[in-house]
């Protein structure tokens, strides 16, 4: 075999494992829509997501999403409430304020968080922080959108900090010197040139962040209560849309209504994490023109 | 030549074919149904392959799925939650089947709360409007003056059928009560959860929970097996016809001291 045919063989399979996560993909998305969408012609896409009542098994049955999305929204926002400030701070402090050495050994740490398995969170917010939440507020129960909201926030931190971190430390070095060498102090370096130009990047880190929280499923079907009611408050519980497919799937008769529905779910699911990652990327695009001067 | 060689060869694969049918029916066995059941068969199958050489597969899916299987020949045992419907019945009949139930084990279902709470007793009335919402403190049941946090299996559970039919009279559980998934996940919550009501399994039942009496009843073994206890029901296996050969050794062997005794281990209460 000349070195040409060799060359050729292994460009395709290199080609063929490039291609397959493609292929893995599209799979998955022809699944999803083949076993969901017959739900939607049922239905009606309208009632499925703003109905507001899920009874999948009773007869009649009801199958409203509205408060399983309000309860993803509900936690994914109090996660960022949580984990945005903490995860800017951490990212600011880690990129200009400690010193270098010490960045080597803080953000690989920070980094870890990220591998910690999600049961291990869920077990967390279940025995520790619910508990703990549960006596300071007075609650019935400590399984509310607050405990799912502090640990999916705690969850989506690493990628927070990562990324903005990096966003903080692509900003070219003259124009902290230009700041500096104008008189500016090193708090108005930092929130008004540093912050203002990574912007964009810090866009991306949130939102992918975003991402993180709201497809999360082991720790919120643990700790976010369950109660499929239309969230009224942070100290409730609520049912996010990823904890009701994994609690309920294992036992819907494949191919029924309630199945359909539970794909419809997974749809709508996928849908809001795709704009994510499409916001995320067009946040991106626009920070790496402006860092590189356009 | 090659013709006659091509049909000796295809003649032999038929052959092969057939002896491992014939030979895989009495060594065969299918199993589907309810998925309350399913621990049960999973269970003794697993035990009653060990001892002889044989090859069951159990497959979950729910009552519906599993009579349907038997009705279309494709399952030797159904499992069941529930009896065989009138119109299941019928649908065998008209197809030449003969479905014959075999009652395995007592499922119970004990409400549990949180062993600091005062209450003794609930009325299947009282439990209905608790899981319906319209009492939603302790202190309209004699408890203490506390929200009642009403904690309940998912919708699709086995388990959350009987109870929602026999304790909440088939209407629909408040959507303010906590969904678990699991009897394990409900434990947890009850314990750690002063106001808190569920319900689990009667092998669930230790001390971080206390169970309440239903009408009066405990649930014990004993209350569920007389039928005393009220959230209770038998458990079935429906072949077609009287069983024979290795079906019928299978059922024997669930029904015998050391199958009841593996149910009993599984959670549920053994027949004898």
């Amino acid at each position: 075999m000349d070195w040409k045919t060799k060359e050729k063989i292994i460009k395709y399979i290199l080609l063929f494992f490039a291609l397959s996560s493609i292929f893995f993909l599209t799979g998955i998305v022809i699944v999803l829509f083949r076993e969901g969408l017959p739900i939607f012609n049922k239905i009606g896409i309208i009632d499925f997501i703003f109905g507001k009542e899920w009874y999948p098994t009773y007869d009649p049955s009801s199958y409203g999403i509205l408060s399983l999305i309000m309860g993803s929204l509900l936690v994914t926002f109090g996660a960022m409430v949580f984990s945005v400030p903490i995860g800017l701070a951490s990212s600011v402090f880690i990129s200009y304020i400690l010193p270098k050495k010490l960045k080597t050994f803080v953000k690989p740490t920070i980094e870890l968080l990220a591998g910690i398995p999600s049961v291990i969170y869920g077990l967390f917010g279940m025995k520790i922080l619910g508990p703990f939440l549960k006596n300071v507020f007075g609650l019935p129960t400590g399984l509310t959108a607050l405990t799912a909201s502090i640990m999916l926030g705690i969850m989506a931190l690493p990628t927070i900090i990562s990324l903005s971190e990096d966003a903080i430390t692509s900003i070219p070095k003259r124009y902290r010197d230009a700041s500096l060498a104008l008189g500016g102090t090193r708090w108005e370096t930092i929130s008004k040139v540093i912050l203002p130009t990574a912007s964009s990047g810090i866009v991306t880190a949130v939102i992918l962040g975003m991402g993180r929280a709201i497809g999360e499923t082991m720790t919120v079907l643990m700790v976010a209560g369950g109660a499929a009611a239309m969230p009224s408050s942070f100290l409730k519980p609520v049912r996010p849309m990823t904890a009701t497919i994994a609690a309920e799937m294992g036992e819907a008769p494949v191919g029924s209504e309630h199945y359909q529905a539970l794909f419809g779910i997974a749809i709508i699911l996928f849908i809001i994490t795709l704009s994510f990652n499409i916001l995320a990327d067009l946040a991106s695009r626009r920070f790496k023109k402006k860092v590189s001067g356009q | 030549m090659r013709k006659s060689l091509l049909i000796v060869l295809s003649a032999l694969l038929v052959l092969t074919l057939a002896t491992g049918v014939v030979g895989a029916q009495d060594n065969n066995l299918t199993i589907q149904g309810s998925s309350t059941v399913l621990p049960i068969a999973q269970k003794t199958a697993e035990v009653y392959m060990e001892k002889y050489d044989v090859n069951i597969s159990v497959r979950g899916g729910g009552s519906g799925n599993g009579i349907a299987a038997l009705i279309d020949g494709t399952t030797d045992i159904a499992d069941a939650s529930r009896f065989i419907k009138e119109s299941e019945v019928k649908n065998a009949v008209d197809n030449g089947y003969y479905p014959v139930p075999h009652r395995v084990a007592m499922d119970g279902i004990a409400v549990v709360i949180n062993p600091s709470n005062p209450v003794e007793n609930l009325t299947l009335d009282q439990l209905q409007q608790i899981y319906t919402g319209e009492i939603t403190n302790w202190s309209e049941l004699g408890g203490a003056d506390k929200e009642i946090v009403v904690v309940s299996r998912d919708s699709s559970s086995g388990t959350f059928e009987v109870f929602n039919e026999i304790a909440v009279g088939g209407k629909r559980v408040t959507p303010n009560a906590l969904l678990q998934a699991s009897n394990g996940a409900i434990k947890s919550v009850v314990s750690d959860t002063e106001g808190a009501i569920g319900y689990v399994g009667l092998g669930y039942l230790d001390d971080t929970l206390k169970a309440v009496k239903v009408n009066g009843v405990a649930p014990t073994n004993n209350t569920v097996a007389s039928g005393e206890f009220p959230i209770a029901r038998p458990l079935f296996m429906f072949t077609d016809r009287w069983p024979e050969g290795l079906t019928l050794r299978f059922i024997n062997f669930v029904k015998s001291a050391e199958g009841q005794k593996i149910i009993e281990e599984q959670g549920f209460v053994p027949l004898f």
